[in-house]
């Protein structure tokens, strides 16, 4: 475990990708190929199913420590991270192990078919020879997320530079399902066990906001004008038959729609498009946090797909039968793309609806309505541009709508998790209702790292409890919250939600005598 | 006996106060650290070696009176005497008796030996009042040795990646206690802050190792993969984005926690700290066999429950303390 919790350490400690690329470099060069490939695992997602259950991990820590379990809860309060609270409350080792992360790996893979006495005395054994971020690790191991200091894609780049392959072929070449049992370190990433040139994408077209005036654009007739829509973009390839979709994250995300997947498998042509998958229900484009619903899941089962259908709306061609088409002008493409469409007609695959005003006035007052069928704004594209790599500046632009806001007053705080766990960066927020203060949203983001810790000073001097993670804190501070949306909900007591709720600013200037009332935020609601 | 007041804990009898926070006419000092020696007061008392801290942090011109460890006077009627509580140089825990009643004021203290102050001494009392900045059973030092070798290899692996190493703990107690440690790792360079107090440690015959003074102002250059002690108000501000191939490190207890290294983006954070973990505040408490506990700074409610729970009578009490070694205190806003 030392190389590999070292590994850990460095990338836990730092957050300079140079420091962490050195670290996943040297751990490499010192582990052995089971342990990269394990690691490789882990970092992606693949591990084996957990096979203790959190709770009887924390029952043997009390059992082991003699403390009550509030106290438990006290420092998980404190700590942030249940892993690293039982590591911390554990009494130091008496023994040493010498076991690497595939040794770990495979005693904790055979777990799943042991007794709950077996299980014990492996974890208790196990924790009596691990250090403090030895246990962490394990801990981590046996459960939960692994993720710690770097995102997947981060490792990918990683290894793209220091083996000199293409990112795109690493990503290929470790997704689907391969065990660190079977196969090679390197040969795996280097794509040698896939054929990685049929999943490859092309580097996305990006649009910059818009920051001039629309007459000085030229002529409205020169843009190709769409919707902005709030979904998750999308690369859709197929070639030779096979079928990717990728997201702008660059991942390949087919799995997780299927039913795009199989209207894909039913054009005739080989092709790769550009679109945006939506969630659609009822001629009406959902709300983004439908569509959530359906991102991370392993499993996309028949009723969530009834319950949350799906749709894509198509921007563009970049492929056809083999040949490259992002030289050609933009309407030429669109051409090409709305003909395809309209003959292999599948109805989960859509032209994104063109919008064609005859001035750029027009054009204003479509956008400031672009919110009412759930559009996050306007697309302008100039109609002989060609698809470029990245975000060029002239040709695409997006103009997106004001987000709404209302101010409110902080009325819980809960400490954060991971980093912010030593202030409180989980917010509440009320507004009023006649004489009560009903709670409206909650956030988590938005305050520089000064303001959280000066809000967490008041909240500490404020607070109404003593113990637990939430406090309950006098309602005087007041901050403006922006949100997207706004719809009738039975979650909160205003009996109003709101969509991406976040802290625009903190309003010293206000007091709890100026923040919104209930009444007023209704009239929002569409 | 004693009172909980808004200008800190009073003695009844002996009208004096114990590290008040607001004007008084007679203070006894526990130690040196701003948030327990504040400016103001008509008469200082406290320990010989926080004499020269006192003046050099409120003033040359105060009434201080300087007593010894174990040797009580009378104020009052009241017998009070200072005793080791092992947090820096000259840190006491004030006992008082009238009576026939003894009550123990810890101050801040700690249990480990840090050979450089002299080490906590357990004093058998009626009532205790002690802090709890890390009562929390998370809170487990490792042994001295331990965590000076911590520091040393990544000293050592700094080195051998061609890195400047970068230190930093409060200027009074902690960079001493790092100095210690670290001076056979090559010259050691300290912030002239740091450098003043240390002279309040040899002047009070404590030896520490060689060092050199430096002005970040001037230049830096010759910094280049030293190391180098700094207070944590020079965090965050641009000299010390002057020295060279920077690395820096952390030390304090809150490094114990993973977010709180991660919050301040250090390379480094090393739980080093000048207070008792859970388990010294634990055997301070069974040691003095007080009847009667109280919490003050730190984690108080909890301290105090569990310290009900396991049998002993106890109650948190509000006072000023804690600033010293508060989180955002530590690692945002400059020290006094």
């Amino acid at each position: 475990m030392k190389t590999f919790a070292t590994l850990i350490t460095a990338l836990d400690s730092s957050n300079k990708t140079t420091l962490k690329k050195e670290a996943i470099i040297q751990f490499l060069t010192h582990a052995t190929e089971k342990d990269k490939l394990w690691f490789l695992a882990l970092m992606t997602g693949k591990r084996p199913k957990r096979s203790i259950a959190t709770k009887d991990l924390k029952i043997w820590v009390l059992e082991i420590t003699g403390i009550p379990d509030w106290l438990l809860v006290e420092s998980y309060a404190a700590v942030g991270d249940l892993a690293e609270t039982l590591a911390l409350l554990l009494p130091p080792p008496l023994e040493k192990s010498d076991k690497n992360l595939s040794d770990w790996m495979e005693d904790i893979s055979i777990l799943q078919h042991a007794s709950i006495e077996e299980k014990k005395s492996f974890v208790l054994s196990s924790w009596n020879a691990l250090n403090t971020m030895e246990r962490f690790i394990f801990n981590k191991l046996l459960g939960g997320n692994f993720r710690i200091g770097i995102s997947s894609k981060g490792l990918v780049n990683t290894l793209a530079q220091h083996f000199g392959i293409d990112a795109d072929i690493i990503v290929h070449s470790i997704m689907g399902e391969w065990n660190p049992y079977e196969f090679e370190f390197e040969k795996l990433i280097k794509g040698e066990y896939s054929d990685t040139y049929l999943s490859k994408p092309y580097p996305f077209c990006l649009a910059y906001p818009i920051e001039k005036e629309l007459e000085q654009l030229g002529l409205v007739q020169e843009w190709q004008i769409e919707y902005k829509w709030d979904g998750i973009r999308g690369q859709f390839i197929k070639r030779e038959g096979e079928i990717f979709i990728w997201s702008r994250g660059e991942e390949i995300i087919s799995s997780q729609f299927p039913e795009i997947t199989a209207a894909l498998a039913q054009w005739k042509e080989n092709m790769v498009l550009d679109g945006e998958i939506l969630a659609y229900k009822n001629g009406r484009i959902l709300n983004f946090t439908e569509l959530q619903k359906r991102i991370n899941r392993k499993v996309i089962s028949k009723s969530l797909q009834t319950e949350i259908p799906v749709q894509v709306y198509l921007y563009d061609i970049l492929e056809l039968e083999r040949e490259d088409l992002r030289p050609l002008p933009l309407q030429q493409r669109r051409h090409i793309l709305a003909q395809l469409i309209k003959h292999n007609n599948q109805p989960t695959l859509q032209l994104s609806p063109l919008i064609s005003p005859t001035n750029w006035t027009e054009l204003r007052g479509i956008q400031a309505t672009a919110r009412e069928i759930n559009s996050e704004g306007i697309m302008l594209k100039k109609k002989d541009s060609i698809y470029d790599v990245g975000r060029k500046k002239g040709n695409w632009w997006k103009w997106k709508v004001n987000p709404m806001t209302l101010d409110a007053v902080l009325i819980y705080a809960q400490k954060g998790s991971g980093r912010r766990s030593a202030h409180y960066t989980d917010y509440t927020f009320a507004i009023k209702d006649g004489d009560d203060l009903v709670t409206i949203a909650k956030a988590y983001s938005g305050l520089t790292d000064k303001e959280i810790i000066e809000v967490s000073r008041f909240v500490r001097q404020n607070s109404l409890e003593k113990f637990g993670p939430v406090r309950t804190v006098r309602p005087v501070l007041v901050f403006e919250i922006a949100f997207e949306g706004i719809g009738y909900s039975k979650r909160h007591k205003s009996g109003v939600a709101l969509r991406f709720p976040r802290i625009l600013r903190w309003r010293k200037d206000k007091t709890v005598t100026d923040i919104d009332t209930l009444d007023n935020i209704k009239k929002l609601i569409q | 006996m004693i009172q909980f007041t808004s200008k800190g804990i009073y003695c009844i009898p002996g009208n004096f106060y114990l590290d008040p926070w607001q004007p008084v006419d007679l203070a006894i000092i526990t130690h040196g650290h701003a948030d327990h020696a504040h400016l103001g007061m008509k008469n200082y008392l406290c320990h010989h070696s926080t004499v020269g801290i006192l003046q050099r942090r409120i003033g040359r011109d105060i009434q201080v009176q300087g007593v010894a460890y174990n040797d009580p006077i009378h104020i009052n009627g009241v017998k009070v005497s200072l005793h080791p509580a092992g947090h820096i140089i000259g840190s006491a825990q004030v006992r008082i008796e009238y009576k026939g009643k003894v009550l123990v004021f810890t101050g801040d203290y700690k249990l480990q030996d840090d050979g450089l102050s002299i080490p906590f001494e357990p004093i058998q009392c009626h009532e205790l009042i002690t802090e709890s900045t890390f009562g929390l059973p998370i809170y487990r030092w490792d042994p001295i040795t331990t965590q000076n070798d911590r520091l040393k290899n990544w000293i050592l692996s700094n080195q051998s990646n061609k890195k400047t190493s970068v230190l930093i703990g409060y200027s009074l107690g902690k960079s001493q206690r790092i100095l210690n440690a670290v001076a056979d790792m090559g010259t050691v360079y300290v912030h002239e802050s740091i450098a003043k107090l240390n002279e309040v440690y040899t002047n009070e015959g404590i030896k520490l190792p060689s060092y050199q003074v430096i002005d970040l102002k001037m230049d830096t250059k010759h910094l280049e993969r030293q190391i180098v002690l700094l207070p944590p108000a020079l965090l965050d501000t641009r000299l010390i984005q002057k020295i060279p191939s920077l690395a820096y490190a952390i030390c304090s207890g809150w490094m114990q926690i993973r977010g709180a290294r991660r919050w301040r983006s250090a390379d480094a954070g090393f739980p080093i700290s000048d207070h008792a973990d859970w388990d010294g505040l634990l055997q301070a408490v069974r040691e003095s066999n007080a009847e009667k506990v109280y919490v003050t700074h730190g984690q108080t409610a909890v301290f105090a429950k569990y310290l009900n729970e396991i049998g002993i009578q106890a109650e948190e009490v509000k006072t000023d303390f804690g600033n010293e070694e508060d989180i955002q205190t530590v690692f945002t806003e400059t020290q006094p």
